[in-house]
């Protein structure tokens, strides 16, 4: 799960770009795309996707500045989310996230120190009757108190070895 | 050999149902018993889950909420008497959560694996696509029409006229966009229903483009949803291979092609003309309208766009004719409504029901009351763009005029309780920060009202000349209201609004105000 997010090979980079280019409204796939496969937007790719659909820089980076999904510096190896909408409030996220970002001494936004994990804020996960929720990655817990994400925090240092 | 049925669903996942899952297969192999494990879809009764089931000779029958621990125990019940387990709830179907509501949409979700086809079929799937292979375009939105469905998305406009203008607009090319952006807190029916029964939506986006005429169709989905998106397309290639799909569905000579994109975590691309800017490749802007998207939509073109559950009601609109589903409702808000009952409650889920049933009987007979079991204090209902309802406005009927009556809004049926700890002056702040992260930024009242409405509640709780800051705020709400391009900045005044009419005192806690006085 660890990616080396500093050198997505150029190749690679043109090769998603080509595959992708032709569909129609290509752009949010081919960024979904690179960012799978790097982990963050490089600046490197900005011209070469502004070239391939007949865009302006500036225009692609519109786009990727407009969507909060995607990141434009490297992240942590995982994404822990927590989830700020109102169900969530209802059942005590605010201090959830008081407390998260005390554990993990970073605010929203960050990469821990040791670049593991990045904390982010999200609005609503779609597990509204079971707050407050946390995603992780692309698995989402539920009813979540604060030991509880303790230990989901504890299980990705561990899952790590 | 003994069929089990562990849902895999977000909710049921989230509360640990694939521990469920994996310490009933061990245990099956230990005691060499031979375990069938079906991984379906959620029932919605998300205060059970995760649920198990077990086929009997006296039918389905259900245990929850299970843990990993519990496996055991319930074996060894089974084989004596499965009503003795203190988790036992008897017969799935005649759980009262259940066995009182009015399922159509949500008929089949969770009685089988929702990937299978076959299983789909076998509960009266593909029956209104096969309806609708049989009569003509203008009789496909004629039954639309007369159905008296309306969008499920939040603003109610009637699916038949929408479709209507798509079907007479001329066009090479048109499209389907099923808006599956459900970003509002409290709603988490567009994702059961995508994971329980996805063949169901693409029924219902195959149906709406030989309506219309369109060959090409998109499923906006929201990126939170990563299981749902992973179905979808699963579910898609099987109804592709099935003919389902593709040129020539069904031997019909139609052309229909479905592809899922993903949204990047903007709630303003809920909004549909957002939505049809991002499926393009740009930033999420709103649209003036007109043009409206049924004339000049998706990269120009004739477009129906419409929600997850507006398109999987045309199936039982196509199946079981306009009249049936007519028949269920109230007024002008004709069917179900797929209720998300949600936040701090006992007994949260989905309820699908005729409209009109009152939010108190909803909250009170179906949720028990608070998670907490403090008194309840707010309702939210509507998303983050629906108004606070105090326990006043609890009796008013779950329908779209009784809603807009009270000033609040029925949206897409999510409703998010607060018990009595709520400090309703927070959560106005909170619906004027969230527009302020939200807003597209295209016009000024959305864009810098909500910048100005968070410090304006932070000077009125910290008693700054607090009665003409409350003025200045209402002043805003109306700017917001009546400037705003869409329901971003628009609606953001009803929270706020009914925030300040309903739980004034929460605005006066550090104590009266001194500095305004007029």
């Amino acid at each position: 799960m660890v990616k080396d997010n500093n050198n997505i090979d150029s190749t690679v980079l043109k090769s998603i770009v080509d595959q992708l280019k032709d569909l129609p409204g290509a752009l949010l796939p081919i960024l979904h795309a690179i960012q799978s496969e790097a982990g963050y937007i490089p600046d490197d790719s900005v011209p070469i996707i502004a070239t391939a659909l007949n865009l302006s820089r500036a225009e692609v980076h519109g786009v990727i500045s407009f969507y909060h999904d995607f990141k434009t510096v490297p992240t942590g190896a995982h994404r822990v989310q927590i989830c700020r909408a109102e169900a969530c409030q209802s059942m005590g996220s605010r201090q959830l996230e008081a407390h998260a970002k005390r554990a993990l001494a970073v605010e929203f936004g960050d990469t821990t120190a040791d670049g593991r994990i990045t904390l982010e804020a999200v609005y609503c996960l779609g597990n509204c009757a079971c707050s407050p929720s946390v995603r992780i990655d692309d698995s989402i817990h539920g009813r979540v108190d604060q030991s509880g994400f303790d230990q989901l925090i504890a299980d990705i240092e561990g899952g790590e070895g | 050999m003994t069929v089990f049925y562990i849902p895999q669903d977000t909710t049921a996942l989230a509360l640990g149902a694939d521990k469920v899952a994996e310490a009933l297969l061990d245990a099956g192999s230990q005691r060499n018993q031979s375990i069938e494990l079906v991984r379906n879809g959620s029932r919605g009764l998300f205060w059970l889950e995760p649920l198990l089931e077990v086929d009997t000779d006296r039918g389905r029958i259900a245990f929850g909420p299970v843990s990993a621990q519990d496996i055991a125990c319930i074996l060894d019940s089974l084989s004596t008497d499965p009503s003795s387990h203190p988790l036992y709830l008897g017969v799935v179907d005649d759980i009262p959560y259940l066995a009182s509501q009015q399922r159509l949409t949500f008929a089949r979700a969770g009685r089988g694996d929702p990937l299978s086809l076959e299983n789909y079929i076998g509960l009266n799937g593909y029956q209104g696509l096969h309806n609708a292979l049989q009569i003509t375009d203008q009789q496909i939105v004629d039954q639309v029409r007369e159905s008296g469905l309306r969008g499920r998305g939040g603003a109610a406009f009637p699916a038949g006229i929408k479709w209507q203008t798509v079907l007479d607009s001329p066009s090479d090319q048109k499209y389907i966009v099923c808006n599956a952006d459900e970003g509002d807190s409290g709603t988490f029916a567009d994702r059961l229903l995508m994971e329980a029964d996805p063949y169901q939506l693409i029924e219902g986006i195959t149906i709406a483009g030989l309506a219309v005429g369109a060959t090409q169709g998109y499923i906006y989905l929201r990126s939170e949803y990563p299981l749902a998106h992973s179905l979808l397309n699963k579910a898609i290639a099987k109804a592709r291979r099935a003919g389902y799909l593709g040129a020539d569905i069904q031997g019909s000579g139609k052309t229909f092609n479905l592809e899922v994109r993903l949204g990047a975590g903007a709630y303003i691309c809920g909004e549909e003309t957002a939505l049809l800017e991002s499926l393009e490749g740009k930033r999420g802007v709103v649209r003036a309208k007109p043009p409206l998207p049924a004339v000049e939509g998706l990269f120009g073109k004739p477009t129906v766009v419409n929600n997850v559950l507006t398109l999987a009601a045309v199936c039982t609109v196509l199946e079981q004719g306009a009249e049936a589903y007519k028949d269920f409702g109230t007024g002008n808000s004709r069917g179900t409504l797929a209720i998300q009952l949600a936040g701090n409650i006992k007994r949260g889920g989905l309820i699908e029901l005729a409209f009109g049933t009152t939010l108190r009987e909803v909250v009170e007979d179906y949720g028990q009351g608070t998670y907490s079991g403090r008194p309840i204090r707010a309702i939210q209902v509507g998303g983050p763009l629906g108004a606070f309802m105090p326990e006043s406005q609890w009796d008013t009927p779950l329908d779209y005029e009784a809603f807009t009556a009270v000033e609040a809004m029925l949206g897409h049926g999510g409703i998010v309780v607060f018990d009595d700890t709520v400090d309703m002056s927070e959560q106005a702040q909170f619906s004027m920060q969230f527009c302020a992260i939200e807003s597209c930024g295209k016009c000024t009242p959305c864009r810098i009202g909500a910048v100005r409405g968070v410090e304006v509640i932070e000077r009125i709780v910290a008693n700054q000349d607090r009665d003409n800051n409350i003025i200045l705020l209402r002043d805003l709400c109306d700017t917001m209201e009546y400037g705003s391009l869409c329901a971003m900045g628009g609606m953001t005044a009803y929270p706020v609004r009914s925030a300040l009419d309903h739980f004034a005192e929460d605005f006066q806690r550090s104590g009266p105000d001194k500095a305004g006085d007029n």
